[in-house]
């Protein structure tokens, strides 16, 4: 397998990995039990894509658990993780609207990758997608009420959405070997989504009541697909890895 | 005197899911494949959710079940990676056996899933549709929680799921 090709599905499934952990952590602390119950059914679909991505990387060497390596044992600095991952979670404002951007990029991901020349990622996208498809009426669902709720409701998604974009736009940073893939066919390339992507989120928020600043003058936060991964990885990577950590050879 | 693969299909109908313990994996739509000559038979299967946490444990329900039903011949479970499930391939029955159990079966998708779908959806109890979407997560991954104002009490719903053909 190729470079572009490696790190094109390395770091969407460790966007998936990432942000399907950090959706597990609303578990018992949501601001109503659905919401709780939401998130953590989330983050189980988005681990469980991260897993079937991780699985479509040729292990070197004919090395065990190859995948299981990568999500749990791999150094820190060989992810490919947007920063938007990795934020905490902060508030629920924030996170709705992190599901939000985040969720129709990666929807709309893998609508383009359904023609992908690289045949087990055309056939994985069609499944995710039928997944992903709740979790963006979810997001919407909620952004449309809480941009219509109160006028404290308001504020505050305008001020996580003006927040998150620099971080959301971190998402289509190029990396090493992209040119490959769109010459193979196997994706159209980040900009390409970038472009869908706002014109999907400019709909919606303009539906919803808010207010897109403009994006041209809104620097990316890049890095995170190019070996310079957000300050909170190492943190949330060593606190998941905390069982493993104590005897990475036990047998399960 | 039943043919083999009458036999195999009796015993596939008696494995269910352990979620959703009213239906089999024949009625889900989760076989794919039954391969079989005198000496094995080899079951195909494929999974519901991609993170469904019960995929390996239903593997191994089928494994047994065909080893308990025929233990004279050698028999496998594989997991059919080339088709995907969705909500369609719940058989009739199947979606007669969730409504009973009071879980409005999936309409069939013939596009794309909608928000329509979740919304003033029939009461598996009154029929009625005065009814909201309380949650569109559940206590299982293929489920969503509603509210009957008829029945003034909540129900499920199996979500509708649509795979792009």
């Amino acid at each position: 397998m190729n470079l572009g090709l490696t790190n094109f599905i390395l770091k969407t499934a460790d966007d998936s990995f990432i942000v399907g952990h950090r959706n597990s952590e609303w578990t018992g602390f949501g601001p109503f039990m659905e919401e709780d119950i939401a998130f953590a059914s989330m983050a189980q679909d988005k681990i469980g894509h991260a897993w079937e991505l991780y699985k479509l990387i040729p292990a070197p060497n004919d090395q065990q658990n190859y995948a299981e390596w990568l999500a749990f044992q791999r150094p820190v600095s060989d992810f490919k993780v947007a920063h938007l991952a990795a934020l905490p979670n902060e508030g629920y404002d924030f996170s709705l609207i992190r599901h939000f951007l985040f969720d129709h990029a990666e929807y709309l991901r893998y609508e383009m990758l359904l023609s992908s020349s690289f045949e087990p990622l055309s056939h994985l996208a069609k499944k995710i997608k039928g997944e992903l498809k709740f979790h963006t009426m979810h997001a919407e669902t909620f952004l449309f009420q809480l941009a219509n709720g109160s006028v404290e409701s308001k504020a505050r998604m305008q001020a996580a959405l003006n927040y998150t974009l620099p971080f959301a736009l971190g998402l289509f940073e190029t990396y090493e070997g992209e040119q490959e893939i769109i010459n193979a066919g196997v994706f159209e390339g980040e900009e390409a989504l970038k472009k869908k992507w706002i014109q999907r989120i400019t709909a919606l928020i303009n539906e919803a009541g808010l207010t897109l600043p403009d994006l041209n003058t809104i620097e990316p936060v890049f890095g995170g697909r190019n070996g310079y991964p957000s300050e909170h990885l190492a943190p949330l990577l060593a606190e998941m890895r905390e069982v493993i950590a104590l005897d990475p050879n036990a047998e399960w | 005197m039943k043919s083999r693969e009458n036999e195999i299909n009796e015993t596939l109908k008696n494995v269910f899911d352990p979620e959703i313990p009213m239906l089999s994996v024949i009625d889900l739509g989760m076989i794919t494949a039954v391969k079989w000559d005198d000496k094995t038979i080899t079951v195909s299967m494929i999974p519901t959710y991609a993170a469904c946490p019960a995929s390996g444990y239903i593997k191994k329900l089928i494994l047994d079940a065909l080893n308990a039903s025929f233990p004279a011949s050698t028999n496998d479970v594989l997991i059919d990676t080339t088709i995907h499930w969705d909500t369609n391939r719940i058989s009739e029955f199947g979606k007669q056996r969730l409504k009973e159990a009071r879980i409005t079966p999936p309409p069939f998708v013939t596009a794309e899933v909608t928000r329509e779908m979740l919304l003033g959806i029939a009461c598996p109890v009154c029929n009625g549709t005065q009814t909201f979407l309380q949650m569109p997560f559940g206590y299982t991954l293929c489920r969503a929680i509603h509210f009957c104002k008829t029945c003034n009490q909540s129900f499920e719903q199996f979500k509708p799921l649509k795979i792009d053909s």
